[in-house]
């Protein structure tokens, strides 16, 4: 039927989403090839502003619920692989790209306190590859598709903890937990995909999800479920299975820690998400079930535990990664109540807990640049020394908080009217206990910031430092007062997920 | 000029003249001149927002958030008069920090009236706020502003103080009140200022109560029994900001919350009909007592008014407990005559230690003949809060009384009669020991004098002030009657 | 036949039948387990391995269709319409996975050598308790806090 296939002119438009993946994955063998610091560093964050200018014009596309469809090599669904951007995938590219531009522009100057010279290529190679990888996972609607490329992600991710042995040797160790850890929960994550593979016979989600209503209570798909929930939970470091992440983010560089807690457990919450909502049927029993009695109980453990653990620390990047297990805990608590609102506070927390965690640690990272350790009693009398770096830090405390007029307030909101919906009022209590013990580790540091003795040898740091940190503070501010970025988006992302 | 850049003028100014000290942190003169312009500026502005108040409703929307969740400002009588007496009292509180600051030889001035100046501003966002969501953004805000101002020492004591300061009132807020917020917006679909209140039936009566209790002690501002302990905490501060902050503007903000949510998003008849506040008369009765007996039993003179606040405090959050127009008036009336009273208590506890570094009140033996206008002002203060004819005070007490009468509580006029004797019980011995008592020695006095004039002046004006508020106390009746806010 | 016998030999063609799966779950859990209890850092990676491997003959066992033959088209060229394929797809994705698998093997052996030339040793519980002495050295201010 030749007559059929339309002659199309190509617009580079129509590429955007494969654009967005690609783009990233060409540049890193490019500067391997150059194998120049200088150039490494031009091209990543020129390939990273590009995935922001793609990303952006993916969220407009997509912003008022309509949804953009690539199918690659021209393969239609279910045979190939289709790539799919809508409201929900489009606000996580957005994040994903812009925390890489922010992150990259830190790195020129911050990265080389951390990472000797001769290594900065490949490291370079590395980031882009996780960027790949990560923007891969979010536009991809092809379930093996992902496994792969949150491969890809993981790879470059344990590469890029064990860089953090330069200054500190266990970040080796951490790494190579990690890699176990993410391994298996990987593998896990393959299996279940084989699980609805074998129940199905397809693999692009919106195909599995129309065959899976047919089949209705399979005992395969709901094998196949619990393998994907441990898998995932892996990888998002929901609690019990979190062990991994305090070392691999206190012990990575800080450029990585702050790219990784901005983006790396959003990602695999995401796909939770979608294989909550796109590929099975959230209404089938036993996946509210095991929301209600698994992620529900885990969700809140995590916000409690985690905020508790982060007020004993005196590692203040240990602190901040218990402080993201709780956090996480928030995310998986909303996704839990399988509503609407409950999702969208999910999402908008992601997003806004990116910018928050990426401020702090990236605050946390200036500090070390000066005084070459991450604990607590070294940071003395820094707010002093380092205003603006403090004050930025600061910020992000308090929107990590949740202080009204920052991001953290508008996502604890959501969540909060999201569980009194739900009509669970111990939760709601629960989750404002847990903001409570933020105020408490956040202001343990502010206080030993501010009331201490200025320091001699530490001074404020240079412009490509302090306005990395700046942009993300008021990010942090400006998401707190204009919610359309966020909610608007968000909310139309939960309406078409559901 | 338009009301809504009126508004926005109040706010900024005092942004402003922080920024301006900042600016001239080098140069004091110049810097507390301009700020001491600021000052007067924002209250003109204040007046003319008054003057121009002619019970209209109007709405001036900043930006909205989410739908039914927006920064937006109005204006209404009780918060035309929480922005007057806020920035009519900054002018003299700024002139005696000034005095006070320097007499005290204390240290990072630019950076205290930085703090200071900004949380004018946060009050004045409180005052006009048209909807919870504004008032509670803006309670925040001062909380964490006065924070560097209430550790301004950066001593041990001081942090600790602070410490206490900021957990008890972020605790209360996030924990309890921003819980009341998120039910109402939830159930009821906004947070809106309106009179006559805005539950309608959404709550049940149980619920209510649970409600009404998330305010009472949300409001941790109020320092309502048993939230009570942040206020002493926080008397480390410098003494202007005990004065003004702890005295008018926090916890002011406090009790004026109270009566906000009580009138425009409670109702008071409904409050009433529905008795759901009956057991916070209670607590405040208890907070009343309780508070006064402490009070009698602390020898540091600020810690001693602290505790008087307490119970001064508890009065406003009886007015709006006893549910009914009377009390709200009592409430007003109580919000206005405290903070001049009390804002003389402490100004004079200041020039006190500033003139002679003594800051318990067993040591002040004669003091009162060497510093006679201090004392006098401070008898003065003391009789306005004990509630005696002729000062100010007097009328708060009368109208809560009748309120109490009318809310058929006779027990309520018992406790409040025994905190009046309480009070002459701890704030008259001052004055007799200062004038009637002869020191140690002969000559342990004879090296003080009355200090400066910026930090005895202003205390002699606001005890002026509180007693012309007998005479004129039927004028603000009037405004409050005017406009609605009490029939 | 009797009653027992139909059951018996219901069980039997069900283990019988799902051999493929009882060899994946023997597999991956003696994998699971090598990773979990071996300290050897070498032996953990093993473990991974085996693990992995389950994972692969899993999805081999998937693609297989009793009767079918490997799907190579030439058959359905030459003009026969009764030929049965296997479904090659879980062949393909394998592969993916034993690249994916392959990478994840050699970094873990590369992290091994880095180890190794920093510790001199490859058992986690030397290398847990190298780290604790060491941070115990560093910081005897926070002895409450034992970072591993």
């Amino acid at each position: 039927m030749a007559s059929e296939i339309k002659q199309t002119v190509l617009h580079l438009s129509d590429h955007l989403p494969i654009l967005q993946v690609v783009v990233p994955m060409l540049i890193a063998p490019i500067i391997v090839i150059f194998n120049n610091r200088l150039i490494a560093w031009l091209l990543s964050f020129f390939g990273t502003i590009i995935c922001l200018i793609i990303s952006v014009a993916l969220m407009w596309a997509t912003a008022d619920g309509s949804v953009l469809t690539y199918f690659l090599g021209g393969w239609v669904p279910p045979v190939g692989i289709e790539y799919r951007i809508d409201a929900a995938n489009s606000i996580l590219l957005f994040l994903i790209s812009v925390i890489s531009v922010i992150v990259m522009f830190f790195s020129s100057n911050a990265l080389i306190s951390e990472v000797p010279k001769e290594k900065h290529t490949l490291f370079y190679a590395c980031f882009l590859l996780c960027l790949t990888g990560l923007l891969g996972v979010v536009a991809t609607a092809d379930i093996f598709n992902v496994f792969v490329f949150l491969e890809i992600s993981s790879l470059s991710t344990y590469v890029l903890v064990a860089q953090g042995s330069y200054v500190d040797r266990r970040a080796l160790s951490a790494s190579f937990n990690y890699l176990i850890m993410g391994t298996i929960g990987a593998t896990f994550f393959v299996i279940g995909i084989g699980f609805i593979y074998m129940a199905t016979g397809s693999l692009n989600m919106m195909d599995i999800s129309e065959r899976a209503l047919e089949l209705g209570n399979n005992r395969t798909i709901q094998a196949g479920f619990a393998f994907i929930i441990v898998g995932m939970g892996l990888k998002l470091a929901m609690v019990p299975l979190h062990i991994w992440l305090p070392n691999a983010y206190s012990f990575a560089p800080t450029v990585v820690t702050c790219f990784l807690a901005a983006t790396a457990t959003k990602v695999a919450l995401y796909v939770l998400i979608r294989f909550v909502f796109s590929v099975f049927n959230y209404q089938y029993g036993f996946v509210s079930e095991i929301f209600l009695f698994l992620l529900m109980p885990l969700g809140i453990i995590a916000m409690i535990v985690g905020s508790v653990i982060a007020i004993f620390k005196q590692n203040l990047k240990k602190l901040l990664a218990y402080s993201s297990l709780a956090q996480i805990g928030y995310m998986v608590l909303g996704l839990s109540l399988l509503s609407e609102k409950g999702l969208s506070a999910s999402l908008v927390h992601m997003v806004n807990h990116g910018f928050t965690k990426a401020a702090l640690f990236m605050a946390l990272g200036a500090f070390i640049i000066n005084t070459k350790n991450p604990y607590l009693s070294s940071i003395k009398g820094l707010g002093k020394a380092m205003p603006l770096t403090s004050a930025a830090f600061v910020v992000g405390g308090l929107s990590l908080i949740g202080v009204p007029g920052t991001a953290g307030f508008i996502s604890k909101w959501l969540l909060i009217e999201a569980v009194l919906e739900a009509g669970y009022w111990v939760v709601a209590v629960a989750i404002l206990v847990s903001s409570l013990f933020a105020v408490i580790y956040i202001w343990k540091i502010v206080e030993v910031l501010y009331f201490n003795e200025k320091p001699e040898n530490h001074g404020e740091l240079s412009f490509y430092l302090v306005s990395p940190i700046w942009i993300l503070a008021l990010f942090c501010i400006f998401l707190g007062l204009n919610t359309g970025l966020t909610v608007d988006i968000a909310n139309m992302a939960a309406e078409i997920l559901f | 000029m338009s009301v809504s850049i009126l508004i926005f003028i109040a706010l900024l100014l005092p942004v402003l003249s922080g920024i301006l000290n900042i600016v001239f942190r080098n140069k004091a003169d110049l810097r507390d001149s301009l700020t001491l312009l600021g000052t007067f500026l924002t209250f003109y502005t204040c007046l003319n927002i008054y003057w121009g108040f002619e019970g209209e409703i109007f709405h001036v929307s900043l930006f909205t958030i989410m739908p039914g969740l927006e920064v937006a400002f109005h204006l209404e009588p009780l918060g035309i008069i929480f922005s007057l007496l806020a920035s009519g009292l900054w002018i003299l509180t700024h002139i005696y920090a000034v005095g006070y600051m320097r007499g005290a030889k204390e240290k990072n001035h630019s950076r205290f009236f930085l703090f200071f100046s900004i949380s004018i501003a946060t009050v004045m966002g409180i005052s006009f706020s048209a909807n919870l969501f504004t008032l509670f953004l803006f309670y925040e805000l001062l909380t964490l502003i006065t924070f560097p101002l209430v550790s301004h020492k950066g001593s041990k004591d001081a942090l600790r103080g602070a410490r206490v300061y900021l957990s008890i009132l972020l605790g209360t807020s996030v924990g309890l009140q921003l819980l009341g917020i998120i039910w109402i917006y939830y159930n009821v679909g906004t947070l809106d200022f309106i009179a006559g209140g805005i539950l309608g039936d959404y709550f049940s009566y149980t619920e209510l109560i649970i409600l009404v209790g998330l305010f009472a002690f949300g409001i941790g501002k109020a320092a309502l029994f048993p939230f009570h302990r942040w206020l002493p905490a926080a008397m480390v501060a410098p003494t202007p900001v005990s004065a003004l902050l702890h005295a008018v503007a926090v916890v002011k903000a406090g009790v004026f919350t109270v009566l906000k949510v009580g009138i425009y998003i409670f109702g008071v008849e409904k409050l009433a009909i529905s008795e759901t506040t009956d057991w916070v008369v209670w607590i405040a009765c208890f907070s009343i007592l309780f508070a006064s007996l402490i009070a009698m039993k602390k020898d540091n003179l600020k810690a001693r008014l602290a505790y008087s606040t307490i119970s001064q405090l508890a009065y406003v959050v009886l007015g709006f407990a006893l549910a009914n127009s009377l009390g709200i008036l009592g409430g007003t009336l109580q919000i206005i005559t405290h903070a001049f009273g009390k804002i003389t208590l402490f100004m004079c506890a200041g020039s006190i230690y500033v003139a002679t570094k003594k800051t318990n009140i067993s040591d002040m033996r004669g003091l009162g003949r060497i510093m006679p206008i201090t004392f006098l002002s401070f008898l003065i203060g003391a009789i306005s809060i004990i509630g005696l004819p002729p000062l100010g005070g007097s009328w708060s007490k009368w109208y809560l009384i009748l309120a109490s009468l009318e809310a058929e509580k006779q027990f309520v006029v018992i406790v409040l009669l025994i905190s009046s004797l309480l009070n002459i019980g701890y704030l008259l011995p001052l004055v007799a020991r200062g004038f009637f008592l002869k020191p140690d020695t002969e000559t342990e006095n004879k090296r003080f004098s009355e200090p400066n004039l910026l930090v005895w002046l202003p205390p002699a004006i606001t005890a002026a002030i509180s007693f012309l508020l007998f005479f004129y106390m039927d004028y603000i009746r009037n405004f409050t009657v005017e406009f609605g806010l009490v029939n | 036949m009797t009653m027992s016998g139909d059951m018996d030999s219901y069980y039997l063609s069900f283990i019988y039948g799902h051999l493929p799966y009882w060899l994946f779950i023997i597999l991956m859990l003696s994998g699971l387990f090598i990773v979990v209890s071996r300290g050897n850092l070498i032996k953990k990676i093993v473990g991974l391995n085996i693990f992995q491997t389950s994972v692969f003959m899993f999805y081999i066992s998937i693609g297989k269709i009793s009767g079918g033959t490997a799907p190579i088209l030439l058959d359905k060229a030459a003009g026969k319409t009764d030929v049965l394929y296997s479904n090659p797809l879980p062949h393909v994705l394998i592969l993916t996975a034993i690249v994916v698998g392959i990478a994840t093997t050699a970094l873990g052996l590369a992290l091994i050598i880095r180890i190794r030339e920093e510790y001199n040793t490859i058992e986690e519980d030397e290398i847990l308790e190298m780290d604790t002495q060491a941070y115990r050295a560093k910081n005897k201010d926070n002895a409450f806090e034992i970072e591993t």
